[in-house]
């Protein structure tokens, strides 16, 4: 093929993809702005004929939204924040320190990622309702605080990490729990800034587990909250895509500005089959 | 305090919390799927009683279960491929030497990935709308009568699964577009000095090179596929005429609707199975292409 049409061939199908990945993101984006009614028109309008913010006053005086998004905030915060210490800490444990029964045990970490999560969520209701921790954020936040693909990606990236370091900070007289906040976790930090991010997003995306667990609106995340003002305004759709917009944006812009880390994380993570 | 004791204590907050509130409800959904558990059995245990493999039987009797399974083997098997080839087709133009502004494709290829599906599915809803939505107003232009995606029995799983293909195909495609960069450019030199065309160049070369990738890729989908229920609770609530329950939709309304906890178990139980075994299955094949 003339290598003039293959290069416009493959960058118009480039474009053409880009349209499709975009253009409900950006259509979102617009009709946010739309008065109410205004997206039932034909032909359906891309642009707001009077930019407005009702749709956001609405959605923060009355639908609740502000709470849903400190929920969001919170819980998503809390969750790395707690995950990121028990992750870090065992990741580094089986990959740098000896002990007994240690490659059996994590062969039986591995071995959990089979399970689907799906499968403890009955049962793990019925433990936080014993507990008194549903509708709560600990009962989304507890049971998020250590993931085996989290120890397991730490343990691969720990694994680089030369013993004599260790062994000269033990011979100068270093205890392990020195040793591990002053010579491991900064050699860390790429590995924390990806595991960091994938948590929140993962966290902040989540919805089958909050929608079971968070069983009051006032503790509803973006996403149950949304689904749950969806399920009443079925026909505004443009207060609709003001709370999609609302619960969009924060991991969007996370992942603009944090995109490297996050790729990498996600080809680190894809190694493990 | 020596290596071997600190490494119990690095170890303990993660494998307590995993042991406490992962791998204990997964025993406890074992033994829990062999009862009854249900509303009264939550109100006062004393209820509770054990039925054996009775709630597996029950479903194995009972079309709900049937026709959830086959919604969710519906929506893997037209889903998974279709992503695969989607993910595979993007990585292969982000490759090529004549892509420009390759940056800037990949991320906003990528971008559906990180959105939250609760949110871009009720974009979904709204561009697929019967009377005032895009898709139908793009197709009318070209004289097409309207559909109605998301309330005809026929078209609901079909748009779900467009509507996945779309948020999910960004994250292959990074991985896809790894694996081409691995292949060593002087083979494709060597083929094209042979005279290979670039059909011949991509069978030969790029698949048997990406062959362990697609493996890997094929069942990390797998697996996600069939864990479908954000999409057709935000889309569809499992509708029209329950043609998008799927097995994990099944399990939160016999659990969380009418807290049949024993039976809710046994569907977690079953869908874990299959996904088990499809898993095996596939890794099976694949051995035995490779070994073939």
């Amino acid at each position: 093929m003339n290598p003039r049409i293959a290069k416009a061939v493959i960058n118009g199908l480039l474009i053409g993809g880009t349209v499709v990945a975009l253009f409900p993101l950006l259509w979102m984006l617009s009709v946010s702005f739309m008065r109410p009614g205004e997206a039932s028109g034909l032909p359906p309008p891309l642009l707001p004929a009077h930019a407005g913010w009702q749709n956001y006053e609405e959605l923060f005086t009355r639908a609740g939204m502000g709470r849903y998004l400190v929920n969001s905030l919170a819980i998503s915060t809390g969750i790395t924040a707690l995950s990121l210490a028990c992750n870090l800490m065992a990741g580094y444990a089986f990959a740098k320190l000896r002990f007994h029964g240690r490659e059996r045990l994590f062969q039986g970490l591995l071995g959990m990622l089979v399970i689907p999560a799906q499968v403890a969520m009955l049962p793990l209701f019925l433990m936080l309702k014993y507990m008194g921790l549903v509708n709560s954020y600990a009962a989304v936040i507890v049971p998020a605080m250590a993931t085996a693909f989290g120890i397991f990606l730490v343990r691969q990236y720990a694994r680089s990490i030369p013993d004599e370091l260790m062994e000269a900070a033990r011979i100068d007289g270093a205890g392990e729990l020195r040793i591990f906040t002053q010579i491991v976790l900064p050699l860390l930090k790429p590995i924390m800034v990806t595991l960091a991010i994938y948590t929140f997003l993962t966290a902040w995306n989540d919805f089958m587990w909050p929608l079971i667990a968070l069983t009051g609106q006032e503790h509803y995340t973006l996403p149950i909250g949304l689904a749950s003002l969806a399920r009443e305004h079925a026909q505004d759709s443009e207060l609709m895509m003001a709370g999609s917009v609302v619960t969009v944006i924060p991991v969007l812009a996370l992942f603009l500005a944090m995109q490297r880390y996050y790729i990498e994380g996600l080809l680190l993570g894809s190694v493990k089959g | 305090m020596n290596p071997q004791r600190a490494a119990w204590w690095f170890l303990t907050p993660a494998l307590l919390v995993l042991a406490v509130f992962f791998l204990l409800p997964v025993i406890a959904a074992l033994g829990l799927s062999l009862t009854d558990y249900d509303l009264y059995a939550l109100a006062d245990i004393r209820h509770l009683r054990f039925v054996a493999l009775g709630n597996y039987w029950d479903l194995l009797h009972q079309s709900a279960f049937w026709s959830a399974l086959g919604h969710t083997f519906y929506f893997v098997l037209a889903g998974v491929p279709l992503s695969i080839m989607v993910s595979l087709g993007s990585a292969l133009l982000l490759n090529s030497p004549l892509a420009r502004c390759k940056p800037f494709f990949r991320t906003a290829l990528f971008a559906p990935v990180v959105t939250t599906v609760a949110a871009v599915a009720l974009v979904w809803r709204y561009i697929f709308n019967t009377k005032y939505g895009m898709a139908n107003y793009v197709l009318g232009a070209v004289g097409i009568h309207p559909v109605d995606w998301l309330g005809d029995p026929h078209w609901a799983m079909p748009t779900i699964i467009l509507f996945a293909v779309w948020k999910n195909f960004g994250y292959n495609m990074i991985i896809f577009l790894a694996g081409l960069q691995a292949i060593p450019g002087d083979l494709y030199e060597a083929a094209h000095i042979d005279g290979a065309s670039p059909l011949q160049q991509f069978r030969h070369i790029t698949l048997p090179m990406l062959a362990p990738t697609l493996l890997m890729v094929s069942i990390l989908t797998v697996s996600g596929y069939f864990q479908l229920f954000a999409e057709p609770y935000v889309m569809t609530e499992g509708g029209p005429l329950q043609s998008t329950t799927s097995v994990l939709y099944l399990m939160y309304n016999e659990g969380f609707k009418w807290w049949n906890f024993g039976t809710a178990s046994a569907v977690a139980f079953l869908l874990f199975v299959i996904m088990f075994a499809v898993t095996a299955l596939m890794l099976r094949v694949a051995r035995r292409g490779a070994a073939a």
